[in-house]
């Protein structure tokens, strides 16, 4: 008998993670994979490609689009899913589209259509009844009270006061006709957890997480990236080039920059770690409805 | 060591600064604790995480920031900062004041990342206890060193050891407001090591804290000299995980998934719960007992020689085996049983009550079944331990009731293997996980899967004997005659020396069978009870002759199934339906041609006649006794 092991805290968080995702894709009849292209989807969806070896994962990628992402962030996205053998299910809110909702003029509108309803009307339309996700419990105060598995009605609400005990590792999936899951195989990682398996696992991020120098301006103390030609310019307005990278990727025009030099995913990490302002700060969508932003956006159904 | 301690946080520092990547390989190799605090309302739980998360640098100078402006607005420490704040989350929490779920935080330190259940100390709230306890390697029982031991103390005590968690830590908290009195610790320590070793607790760690200032949490206080250590982060950082402990078991893995992208390729996916596997390994699938040996261990990074408790894997096996979601590979020599009524330890979680009877689905390992409970045999008064009589359980009671599965559920006791032994029970129609529960033993401990070869064997007992074991199955209509030449038979037998026994259909009714009617589904059951038990009795040797209407010939030819080749002896008694209801020694055919007895075999539920009985007896040609002697010649030739 040799000596027993202790397996890293990153193996135990894979295997939990994988559990997870086997568990579901046993128990459920049309789960999907919600991808977003950013760093936490990276993970999950390399997670899924391991869980099923040599199996591509039972599931079809699901991207609920804005139509204003970082160009980067759509040319990662066509890539992985190729690579992974998945089919890739990409969702645009036809009314979002229709009345030309984009985050210049409409604000809170933007994110709430584009996302919120967009994911509802996505996951309707196919009728999946399990959708996982790559939010994390470290990410946010009312995450931290996540279950793995969260339910949500026929209309996509989550009452955080109803939710069902998660004991041991045994995970609950009955549901009646019309109701769904989130699940978030990623629950108890964090953001150094994430960071560390990607560059272990050499994992393809995308490119905007590492310094460059990029065409930038400044709004309301936000460093925001020229990423095309649709930015409305003020008059008189030139876009400065600044060695910049970003924490984290969602719509372009509302996602804040930071100014670094990091361009390995070493620097990036070291940059992390010795940082002193929370992750999710770079993003307006938390500040809005004060320190229950998230909380009241989940009630709403937003992921 | 104070000193040592605190230069290590500026030498992490330094070295993210000056070498990430040493510092990135040596968090890379960090291990993973798990534990929950428990406390109630005031011992200061929230106080104590937001602490750890502090002194490990978890906080952000955004949400430090924020904290120092709650703390002035709705802290309730003046201007201090109030570290409760920075872990109780949700809206409605916030304004009341108290955590009313599991939170999860997550903290690192050199040696370990740590996951923190945070669970509330209210009065109602047993189930989120219970279920933040369900994941954690450690727990930490907060007292609050001016009240001492309290109700909640007790309580908490008690599950965390239900659960079975074998790490306790006792922080008796708040040191600071007794002046670091050790003379305080010591009367708590005393009431506490009594109280734990009344409930079965063998060992727990004491350590006097302050939350609040931060003694003894990650450096040795010099408030405390009488204290000579551990400090709290420094237990944390060195106690062995579950993960560890449970390589020493039997290996196990529930099948979760079975992995099979095209006809070459056929692998089981699970997550290990106990042991270890190595390529070559033998293994058992159970139930069904089938055994084959490991041929891969496939991951997407390559095949491993092996893996151990807590990995999930894909394994492939030398054999062709039939293998699926539910079932458990095991160590071929030691194999989990299988069994279908428990008795267990059950938590109810849920608003509407425990109903006894009522068909809920278990989950355990990756088996669904259908399950009943019946009603408590006591319930646990959680306060006191003691046991109360109960009818029911309600919302947070805990209580110990007997189960019964539709099918066989393989399973271990949970005090063995976790994985094998804890379970959930989910209302078939709302889908709340209404309950949690923990499987002591198997009510029918005999009722193993592995057939246990015993040393004396069949053939032993029939030799001493000096007979072969052989089944007179006698069969016909009521009033045949049956019971009487059965009776003959047996009474000529015993004369002769012979071990026999008779299985009278009547008798039989009267005990064995005292629960089941005369519908069809009953006889069937009927018959197959005889049938084990004739079987049981030709093992012993013995001559059984049963004398039963046993009108099927499904069930008939069913216990010949069950026999050794030549030893089913099928005798016809054959009676017309008018001989036997002319004689009608019960007065049966009478009643049930006046409707008072229904399903009455030849009246209106049907007879099979044999077709190929290894004797026929006609009564209408021979006595019972002419009868008896040519079933005796038969036999005994």
């Amino acid at each position: 008998m040799t000596d027993p092991q202790t397996l890293t805290h990153l193996q135990r968080l894979e295997a939990e993670s994988i559990h997870i995702l086997r568990e579901v894709v046993a128990e459920v009849k049309n789960p999907v994979m919600l991808y977003s292209v950013g760093k936490d989807s990276a993970v999950m969806l390399h997670l899924a490609r391991k869980a099923f070896y040599p199996s591509p994962p039972p599931f079809p990628l699901l991207h609920v689009d804005t139509t204003w992402k970082f160009r980067a962030m759509y040319e990662l996205r066509d890539k992985m899913a190729r690579e992974s053998g998945m089919e890739l299910l990409v969702y645009h809110n036809q009314e979002a589209v229709d009345r030309g909702i984009n985050p210049f003029d409409h604000g809170a509108l933007h994110t709430d259509m584009w996302k919120t309803e967009g994911l509802k009307q996505a996951l309707n339309l196919h009728g999946f009844d399990a959708a996982f996700g790559g939010a994390r419990r470290d990410e946010e105060k009312s995450r931290a009270k996540e279950r793995i598995y969260s339910f949500r009605t026929a209309s996509h609400g989550w009452d955080p006061k109803n939710q069902r005990p998660e004991l041991w590792n045994l995970y609950n999936a009955q549901k009646a006709k019309g109701e769904s899951i989130r699940v978030f195989p990623i629950s108890n990682w964090t953001e150094l957890d994430i960071w560390q398996y990607i560059k272990l696992n050499n994992i393809p991020i995308v490119p905007l997480y590492f310094a460059a120098k990029r065409p930038t301006v400044e709004r309301d103390g936000m460093l925001v990236m020229v990423d095309d030609d649709r930015f409305p310019l003020e008059a008189g307005e030139v876009p400065v080039e600044r060695s910049i990278r970003f924490r984290t990727l969602g719509c372009y025009p509302l996602t804040g920059a930071v100014e670094s030099e990091a361009a390995t995913l070493s620097e990036v990490i070291q940059e992390m770690l010795l940082t002193t302002t929370s992750e999710r700060q770079g993003r307006a969508i938390d500040k809005d409805a004060g320190g229950a932003g998230m909380e009241k956006k989940k009630q709403e159904g937003y992921f | 060591m104070l000193e040592a301690a605190q230069e290590s946080v500026y030498q992490v520092d330094d070295l993210i600064s000056q070498d990430i990547d040493a510092y990135l390989d040596a968090h890379q190799h960090k291990s993973m604790l798990r534990f929950i605090t428990c406390g109630s309302v005031d011992d200061g739980k929230s106080t104590l995480i937001g602490r750890l998360l502090y002194d490990s640098k978890m906080i952000f100078e955004d949400q430090l920031a924020a904290l120092e402006a709650d703390s002035k607005r709705v802290g309730t420490q003046g201007q201090e900062i109030d570290f409760a704040l920075l872990v109780d989350g949700l809206a409605a929490e916030r304004e009341q004041g108290i955590t009313i779920d599991v939170a999860y935080r997550f903290f690192s330190t050199e040696k370990r990342k740590f996951i923190v259940a945070d669970t509330p100390g209210h009065e109602q709230y047993t189930r989120n206890m219970v279920t933040g306890a369900s994941t954690a390697d450690l727990a930490v029982i907060l007292v609050d060193a001016r009240k001492g031991m309290s109700v909640q103390t007790r309580r908490h005590s008690y599950l965390v050891h239900l659960i079975g968690i074998k790490n306790i830590v006792l922080a008796i908290n708040k040191m600071d407001l007794v002046d670091y009195d050790p003379a305080v610790y010591d009367s708590i320590l005393k009431d506490y090591s009594e109280f734990a070793a009344s409930i079965g607790i063998s060992a727990f760690t004491p350590i006097p804290i302050s939350g609040f200032k931060g003694d003894n949490i990650t450096k040795l206080s010099d408030n405390t000299p009488w204290y000579s250590g551990p400090s709290l982060m420094e237990h944390l950082e060195t106690v062995e995980v579950n993960q560890t402990a449970a390589q020493n078991q039997p290996f196990r893995m529930a099948v979760q998934w079975v992995n099979r992208p095209n006809l070459d390729f056929r692998g089981f996916s699970g997550q290990i719960g106990s042991g270890t596997l190595r390529v070559g390994d033998a293994v058992r699938i159970v139930p069904s007992g089938k055994t084959s040996t490991v041929s891969r261990i496939v991951t997407m990074d390559g095949d491993l020689p092996q893996a151990i408790a807590g990995q999930s894997v894909t394994i492939c096996l030398a054999d062709e085996v039939d293998c699926s979601r539910g079932d458990v590979i095991a160590a071929a020599d030691s194999p989990p049983q299988s069994a279908d009524q428990f008795e267990a330890t059950v938590v109810w979680m849920a608003d509407e009550e425990m109903l006894p009877g009522r068909p809920y689905w278990l989950k355990l390992g990756t088996q669904m079944v259908s399950v009943s409970l019946q009603a408590p045999k006591y319930q646990i008064n959680v306060n006191t331990m003691e046991h109360l009589a109960a009818k029911t359980l309600d919302l947070n009671a805990i209580g110990v009731a007997n189960l019964a599965t539709d099918k066989p559920l393989t399973f271990a006791a949970y005090d063995d293997d976790r994985s094998l032994g804890g379970f959930i029970l989910i209302d078939k129609i709302s889908n709340a996980t209404v309950a949690a529960g923990m499987l002591h033993f198997s009510l029918r401990r005999a009722q193993n899967v592995h057939w246990q070869a015993t040393d004396v064997t069949r053939e032993f007992h029939a030799n001493i004997k000096n007979q072969r074991p052989s089944v007179l199955w006698f069969t016909g209509l009521s009033g045949a005659g049956k019971s009487t030449i059965a009776n003959l038979v047996e009474k000529k037998l015993a004369r002769m020396n012979r071990h026999t026994f008779l299985l009278d259909g009547d008798n039989v009714r009267h005990g064995l069978n005292r629960d089941l009617g005369f519908t069809d589904a009953d006889r069937v059951e009927n018959i197959r009870r005889v049938g084990e038990v004739a079987k049981l009795m030709t093992d012993a040797g013995l001559i059984v002759i049963t004398a039963f209407i046993s009108p099927f010939r499904s069930e008939r030819d069913m216990v010949r199934q069950m026999m050794e080749a030549g030893e089913f002896i099928e005798v016809h008694i054959d009676t017309s339906l008018a001989a036997a209801e002319a004689r009608d020694v019960k007065g049966l055919y009478k009643k049930a041609r006046q409707g008072e007895l229904s399903n009455f075999t030849g009246i209106d539920s049907p007879y099979e006649v044999p077709e190929n009985p290894e004797i026929h007896i006609d009564t209408s040609i021979m006595s019972a006794e002419e009868a008896a002697d040519a079933i005796i010649a038969r036999l005994i030739p």
